[in-house]
């Protein structure tokens, strides 16, 4: 490109948020569908356990859509992440099929894990999510692992990790930050500080106050973003791949976001209060202030977004009725994928 | 030297074994603590630096857990690493990745990925290094569906299986007692390797089965020896993997001698020999039997430093004797 014109382009969107300097509308509008496709997938999926056609358990990222969008926006499809308890989101984010993480979720052989994993387990690894985890913090050295990989097989793959506030004060947490840092390994921390580890709060768990300031301990930067705001995540995790790619180590950024839902189904929010909640819904939803900005700077309009609501909803009525058809395994293969290779 | 009957010490087969490996498979490293210019705690890697270089022969910092994981994550991402633990009680810092992480992600994934790590484990009492490095937490892992769990008890046995478990495509977990790193043996030359989940029967015999693991094998061969004076003739089946357990010649044994001795250094209670014993009385060798099933096994004490106390903890030559002549003359 010319330098003059480039200059150009620069200029007229200089004041822009990064993601309209960064992204075509076709790609921010593709990533509002995304994030409608998180928030009705979670709502589908509760439905489904209220009325009893999934069992177990679940721990819904409603509120959280804009921070595992922005973080996966600059990804490539070959890079990988590891993912959490809270990770629908994630996964959909990377890439997934709503219809075979339903199917997961019933317990079907058509799941991204055959029914062996559920919701905690959700993974797809064709699209680099190597799964979420049930254990706090427990992804964290993984994902190291992987940029290890990435790194010796010099495949230029970046690894980014999810994790809660919770996992914070886990010793895996600074045991894999710190090899990473040391190492300069291709692989990004991304701590979604939802203000909550299960009822216990950040003020009342961790002794610093933002959790980006660990970063100093292990000499990378540390980023806080609100984490509502898709383009601050997006640009935050921009810089953070650019530098991964770049071999020149690892990233701790803070995403400051909030959990509409409880910890899991368990939960009788005892611990925040109903105005806090309500607050968060109401001021700071994360499409909400995405959907909004698209319309005020003119990339969608009342139409548009309505297309992408009944997409949306087509795409997650036909999730749960592809799930719903799926046969269920047989209990013959009980003891399938246990091992590789029986010795 | 004839080469057929070329003589390594233990540690010396592991490393050969490990330099083969890194020699056959580009994607083959060693992680661990002080595994480099150190040469390891027991210098198993030895001088593996000097010739791989710091970048497959890779220095941790003092994190179990951490480490673990890294080489989890870089299994199921293509690579083979081979994780060395300073001391088996370590393995106490890393259960999460071993046992929630490495043991279950393949499966948890409805077999998407495979996890092929290799996890060394110095283990076993003898050295008088106390109650935190010198125990037998084989079984602890042995308990877990997804991992495979090796004993080799020779110098052939330890380069064949680590070659067998690097090309394995799931977690296999090694644990290496230390009074055996010294140990000599006949160690053919060349890339060999023994195979995962079969014991060995290494003196056969028709009075007795004496099923033992590890350090136990030898010091059942002593005693097998000295009862031949006696007119008593004893078999010894090397169990060598303790998940999965080769069952088959367990029991195929025991039908043939009709009584059992299980010898472990580990805790004797909920452990090795209790499920060797259980498995003979479920099988068809249970009519076999002539005598009730005894297992000598390790104390209901951590291990003592005291060197005298720390001896009594585990199970000795005369311990065997005593034991295996009571079962044959009937005592029991």
């Amino acid at each position: 490109m010319a330098g003059a014109s480039k200059a150009a382009v620069v200029d007229s969107r200089a004041n822009l948020p990064f993601i309209y300097r960064q992204y075509s509308p076709e790609q921010l509008r593709e990533v509002l569908h995304k994030m409608y496709l998180i928030r009705r997938f979670e709502e589908g999926a509760e439905e489904c356990y209220t009325r009893g056609l999934i069992h177990g358990t679940m721990h819904l990222s409603i509120g959280q859509e804009a921070s595992a969008m922005g973080i996966c926006m600059p990804l490539a499809a070959d890079d990988q992440i590891t993912s959490t308890h809270r990770g629908h989101g994630h996964c959909i984010a990377k890439g997934a099929e709503v219809s075979r993480m339903f199917a997961e979720f019933f317990g079907k052989t058509t799941g991204y894990c055959k029914g062996r994993g559920g919701s905690m387990h959700i993974a797809d690894v064709a699209k680099g999510n190597l799964g979420a985890n049930g254990i706090v913090a427990g992804g964290i050295p993984i994902a190291v692992g992987a940029a290890l990989s990435s790194k010796m097989m010099k495949t230029g793959k970046v690894v980014v990790s999810f994790f809660g506030d919770g996992a914070n004060n886990e010793g895996a947490f600074h045991e894999a930050l710190n090899m990473a840092a040391v190492w300069k390994l291709p692989v990004i921390f991304v701590c979604e500080n939802n203000g909550y580890g299960m009822s216990t709060s950040t003020a009342r768990s961790t002794a610093v106050k933002n959790i980006a300031e660990r970063a100093a301990a292990y000499s990378m930067p540390g980023v806080i973003v609100n984490g509502n705001i898709f383009s601050e995540v997006a640009e935050a995790s921009f810089k953070a791949v650019e530098r991964a790619r770049a071999g020149e180590g690892p990233t701790l950024i803070e995403s400051k976001t909030y959990r509409h839902r409880g910890h899991s189904k368990s939960d009788r929010n005892r611990y925040r209060t109903k105005e806090e909640i309500e607050d968060w819904m109401a001021n700071r939803d994360p499409i909400t202030l995405f959907e909004t900005e698209l319309r005020d700077f003119g990339f969608i309009d009342d139409q548009g977004i309505q297309a992408i609501r009944d997409a949306v909803a087509k795409e997650i009525a036909d999730g749960i009725e592809f799930a719903k058809a799926s046969p269920t395994p047989e209990i013959a293969t009980l003891q399938n994928y246990v091992y590789t290779e029986q010795a | 030297m004839d080469a057929a009957l070329r003589e390594l010490s233990y540690a010396q087969a592991i490393q050969e074994a490990m330099a083969i490996a890194m020699d056959m498979d580009e994607r083959v490293f060693l992680m661990g603590e002080d595994i480099g210019v150190y040469g390891g705690a027991f210098q198993v890697t030895g001088d593996l630096v000097e010739r791989y270089g710091t970048e497959r022969v890779i220095d941790t910092p003092i994190s179990e857990l951490g480490g673990a994981g890294v080489a989890v994550g870089a299994a199921v991402t293509g690579m083979r690493p081979i994780f060395e633990f300073q001391f088996s009680d370590f393995a106490t810092l890393a259960m999460e990745q071993i046992v929630n992480q490495a043991a279950k992600m393949r499966f948890m994934l409805g077999g998407e990925v495979s996890v092929p790590v290799v996890m060394r484990f110095p283990a076993g009492s003898g050295t008088g290094a106390a109650a935190q490095h010198s125990q037998s937490l084989e079984a602890w892992l042995g308990h877990v569906p997804g991992l495979k769990v090796i004993q080799p008890a020779t110098p052939h046995d330890a380069k064949g299986m680590l070659l067998a478990a690097v090309a394995d495509p799931d977690p296999v977990m090694i644990f290496e007692h230390k009074l055996l790193y010294k140990m000599k043996g006949h160690v053919p030359e060349g890339h060999y390797t023994v195979p995962i989940g079969k014991a060995e029967i290494r003196r056969e015999g028709r009075d007795l089965t004496i099923v033992a693991t590890s350090i136990m094998v030898q010091k059942a061969l002593d005693a097998a020896a000295v009862l031949e004076g006696e007119g008593i003739d004893i078999e010894v089946v090397d169990l060598r993997t303790i998940r999965p357990i080769d069952r088959q010649t367990v029991i195929d044994s025991v039908k043939k001698t009709s009584r059992l001795l299980c010898v472990y250094e580990a805790v004797k209670t909920l452990g090795i020999g209790a499920e060797v014993s259980a498995l003979v009385a479920e099988s068809e060798a249970f009519d076999y039997l002539d005598a009730p099933i005894v297992r000598l096994g390790g104390a209901e004490t951590p291990i003592p430093y005291n060197p005298d106390l720390e001896k009594a903890t585990v199970p000795q030559v005369p311990d065997i004797i005593a034991a295996a002549r009571d079962l044959v003359k009937g005592v029991r």
